[in-house]
C-alpha cells in the first residue's frame, strides 16, 4: 500500500439526492455487516464502503439503457442505479421481493440493463458484445464495466481491450484501484500501471483522484460522450479506498493503513460541507435502512426453483 | 438438392440459409472472412454475402465467446467458431459460468441463443493440440446443450433447431466429415436403409439392414464415428452374419434415451462408441441411461469404446492405435454376441 496520509479533502456540497444516494449505499453496507454479526446473513458479502461515490457520480452520466456491467463489490453500483435497498436485501436474504429470485444473491443481479457476475474480469469481453450490438444498431448507448486493480491480471480484460479499440466500440471501463485485491496490495499484482496498459491498445485513459462529485462529472462528461457517440473506448481509473474488510472479518492490513485509508473517506468530507443537512440527511436514510430490513427479515422465504 | 453434397458443404449453406432468414444472427471467429473463409472453409461466402455480421477476431477464444456471450445477452444470435476444438479450453470460463448459467442464475428463464461450432477429431495428423475430442469436459452443464455433426442430418435443421433453442448450444463437428459425402437417401454402404427416429429438429439416424426383424446388436455411434461404425457394422454381417443396428443421435446432451430404449432392450446387446479416451466420457453417461431404462432386458454389458488412454499422436501409424477403428469396433461388436 501506497497511500499517504492525506487531510480529508475538500468536497462541494452535494444536492440532497446525490446525498441521499451516497448514504443509501452506506447505510445499507453498513446494517449488511450487522445483520453478518447478528448471524442473520448466509455467504459473503463485498461491500464497497469508502467507493460509494464512483456509481454516485457516474450515475447522471450513465443513460437508462446503457448496460451497466458490475462485479462482486456491486452494492453501490445497483443502489446508485436502481435505488432499491428492498429488493437487493431480499436478494441477499433469498427472501420475497429478491430480484432475481434469491438465485443470484449479492454478486449475481441482472435487471433491466444492469448485470453484474462473480468472475473477475469476464464481463469485459461481454460487455465488448454489448457494445458492438449498440454500435451496430446505431443507438447512442454504451456498455460500461467495473472491475477492481487486481482483475486487470486477468487475460480476458486484455483480450477485450484489444478488440474494443480495433473495432471502436462504445466501452466504458470503470477502474476501482482501491489498492488492493483481497489481501494483496497492488505492489505485489501489477507490474506498470492502468495507464501504461490502456495506452498500450491506444485505449483512451483519464485518471480521477479527487472524490468530489462535481468535479469528477465535470471531468468525465466529455469523456463519456466521445466513448457513446464517437466510439472511443475509455479506461477511467479512480483513485480510491475500501474501507472495510474484502468479504467479512478478512482485513488483514495493518491498522495504520486501514487508518489512513478511513481519514480520505468522503463520508467526514461530505459533512463538513454542511454538517447540518447531513445530519439530517443521514439520519433520514439510516431509517430508511433500519425500516427496510426489519421489513425484509420479516417477509417468508422465496420458494425454489427457476421460474 | 445435389445428392452427393459434401458435409462441410452442407453445413456452409446451413450457415447461408440462417444467416439469410435472421439478420440477427453473426458468425465470430478467427480467419473465417472470405476469400480464406475459415480453417476449414466452412464460412466460404458469408462475409461477402453478410458484411459486418461476420466478424473476424484476433487470437482471443475467450473473447470470442464473451462478445458472443454480450450478443446474446442484447438479444442477438451469435454462431461462435473455434478454429480448432482443443482451443475451446481457453473459452472455458465464458461457456460454462455465463452463457450456460446466465441461463437461469438470475431467477428466471433467460434466453441464449448461441451456438459454438467446434471442429474435432484425428485423423488429419494435426497432433496432440489440434486432434482432441472435448465433448466430455462440457457434459452435465446445466442449460448447455451439445450436439454433433453427422453425414446424414441436414444442418440447415439443426443449426436452426440450435439456434432457437434458447440455450447455449456446442456443435461438434468431426473434422474428417467435411470432405465426406453426405447420405441423404437410398442404401448406405450398400446395405443399410438410413431413417430418422424420434421428434424435432434432432431426430436421430437409425441405419438397418433391410429384412431383418430385430437386430441382435444395437450400436450406438455420434457423428463423427458413424462411418467407422458402419463400416464396421457392414463387416459383422458380411463376414459373420452378425446383424447390427446403427444409432447416430444428433443431441449428445442432454441425451434423450426414449428412442434407443426399446431397440436396445430388444436386442440385449448395445455397444455405444466415440472418440474420446476413457474416463467420465459420454459413453459411460449413456451407458448409465441405458442400465437405468434396459435392466432387465440387458444379456450382457454396455459395452464401450474409446480411443486409447492416450495423447493423439501426429505420426499417421503412431495416431492409427490410438484413435478409434473400425476395426476396434469390430472386435467390440463380436466379444458382445459371443
Ligand atoms: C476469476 C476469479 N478469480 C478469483 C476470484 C476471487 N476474488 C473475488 S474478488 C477478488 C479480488 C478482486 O480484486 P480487485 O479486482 O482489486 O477488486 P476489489 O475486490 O478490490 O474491488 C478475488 C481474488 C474471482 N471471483 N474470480
Amino acid at each position: 500500500m501506497t497511500i499517504t496520509a492525506q487531510a480529508p479533502p475538500e468536497l462541494r456540497a452535494l444536492d440532497d439526492e446525490d446525498l441521499e444516494s451516497l448514504l443509501l449505499v452506506r447505510h445499507f453496507e453498513r446494517k449488511l455487516l450487522d445483520l453478518f454479526a447478528a448471524g442473520k446473513l448466509n455467504g459473503t458479502t463485498h461491500t464497497c464502503l469508502g467507493q460509494e461515490y464512483v456509481p454516485v457520480s457516474l450515475n447522471p452520466l450513465l443513460a437508462e439503457d446503457d448496460f451497466v456491467f458490475s462485479n462482486h463489490r456491486g452494492h453501490g453500483h445497483y443502489l446508485a442505479r436502481f435505488a432499491d435497498p428492498a429488493g437487493l436485501l431480499a436478494e441477499i436474504t433469498g427472501r420475497e421481493g429478491a430480484v432475481c429470485g434469491g438465485v443470484g444473491g449479492s454478486q449475481h443481479i441482472f435487471r433491466g440493463s444492469y448485470l453484474s457476475t462473480g468472475i473477475q474480469g469476464e464481463s469485459l469481453p461481454v460487455a465488448a458484445g454489448a457494445a458492438l450490438h449498440f454500435k451496430r444498431n446505431e443507438l447512442p448507448l454504451l456498455a460500461a464495466v467495473y472491475i477492481g486493480d487486481g482483475t486487470w491480471g486477468e487475460g480476458s480484460v486484455y483480450e477485450a481491450l484489444n478488440i474494443a479499440q480495433l473495432w471502436e466500440l462504445p466501452l466504458l471501463v470503470v477502474v476501482e484501484n482501491n489498492g488492493i485485491s483481497q489481501t494483496t496490495p497492488s505492489a505485489a499484482n501489477m507490474a506498470g500501471t492502468v495507464r501504461g496498459r490502456a495506452e498500450a491498445f491506444g485505449v483512451g485513459y483519464h485518471r480521477v483522484t479527487t472524490h468530489d462529485i462535481h468535479r469528477i462529472r465535470a471531468e468525465l462528461a466529455p469523456e463519456i460522450e466521445r466513448v457513446r457517440h464517437q466510439h472511443q473506448p475509455l479506461v477511467v481509473e479512480f483513485e480510491t479506498v475500501r474501507l472495510g474488510p474484502h468479504s467479512k472479518g478478512d482485513d488483514t492490513r495493518p491498522a495504520e493503513v486501514v487508518e489512513r485509508a478511513r481519514q480520505r473517506d468522503w463520508y467526514g468530507g461530505y459533512r463538513a460541507a454542511d454538517p447540518e443537512r447531513f445530519d439530517r440527511h443521514d439520519h433520514k436514510v439510516r431509517e430508511l435502512i433500519d425500516l427496510v430490513a426489519a421489513d425484509v427479515l420479516e417477509r417468508p422465504l422465496v420458494s425454489g426453483g427457476v421460474a | 438438392m445435389k445428392r452427393n453434397e459434401r458435409v462441410g458443404e452442407n453445413l456452409n449453406r446451413a450457415l447461408h440459409d440462417v444467416m439469410a432468414a435472421h439478420d440477427d444472427t453473426f458468425l465470430i471467429g478467427e480467419d473465417v472472412l472470405d476469400p480464406y473463409g475459415g480453417a476449414f472453409n466452412i464460412t466460404k461466402g458469408l462475409s461477402d454475402r453478410f458484411g459486418d455480421r461476420v466478424l473476424t477476431t484476433p487470437i482471443s477464444e475467450n473473447a470470442i465467446l464473451g462478445i458472443a456471450n454480450g450478443l446474446a445477452l442484447t438479444g442477438n444470435k451469435p454462431i461462435a467458431e473455434m478454429m480448432f476444438g482443443d482451443f475451446i479450453t481457453l473459452a472455458f470460463d465464458q461457456i460454462v459460468n455465463f452463457s450456460a448459467k446466465s441461463v437461469a442464475m438470475y431467477g428466471r428463464q433467460h434466453p441464449m441463443h448461441l451456438v459454438v461450432r467446434c471442429p474435432v477429431g484425428g485423423r488429419r495428423g494435426y497432433g496432440p493440440t489440434h486432434s482432441q475430442s472435448p465433448q466430455k469436459h462440457f457434459l452435465g452443464v446445466p442449460d448447455l446443450h451439445l450436439f454433433e455433426l453427422s453425414p446424414f442430418h441436414d444442418n440447415t435443421a439443426v443449426l436452426n433447431g440450435m439456434i432457437e433453442l434458447g440455450k447455449p448450444s456446442i456443435f461438434f463437428e468431426d473434422k474428417v466429415l467435411y470432405t465426406e459425402r453426405r447420405h441423404q437417401e437410398g442404401l448406405v454402404a450398400d446395405l443399410f436403409t438410413l431413417e430418422f427416429v424420434g421428434e424435432g429438429p434432432f431426430p436421430t439416424a437409425r441405419l438397418s439392414i433391410d429384412g431383418i426383424g430385430d437386430p441382435e446388436l444395437v450400436l450406438i455411434a455420434p457423428g463423427g464415428l458413424a462411418g467407422r461404425a458402419v463400416e464396421a457394422a457392414r463387416e459383422l454381417f458380411l463376414s459373420h452374419e452378425i446383424a447390427c443396428a446403427v444409432y447416430v443421435p444428433s443431441a449428445l446432451y442432454p441425451f434423450d434415451v426414449s428412442v434407443l430404449a426399446d431397440p436396445v432392450a430388444r436386442a440385449g446387446r448395445v455397444c455405444v462408441v466415440e472418440d474420446a479416451p476413457p474416463g467420465g466420457s459420454w459413453g459411460a453417461e449413456v451407458a448409465h441411461q441405458l442400465y437405468s431404462h434396459c435392466w432387465q432386458s440387458l444379456r450382457a454389458p454396455v459395452r464401450l469404446v474409446h480411443s486409447a488412454d492416450s495423447v493423439i499422436p501426429t505420426a499417421l501409424h503412431l495416431e492409427r492405435d490410438v484413435v478409434v477403428s473400425s476395426r476396434s469396433v469390430g472386435s467390440a461388436l463380436r466379444e458382445l454376441v459371443r
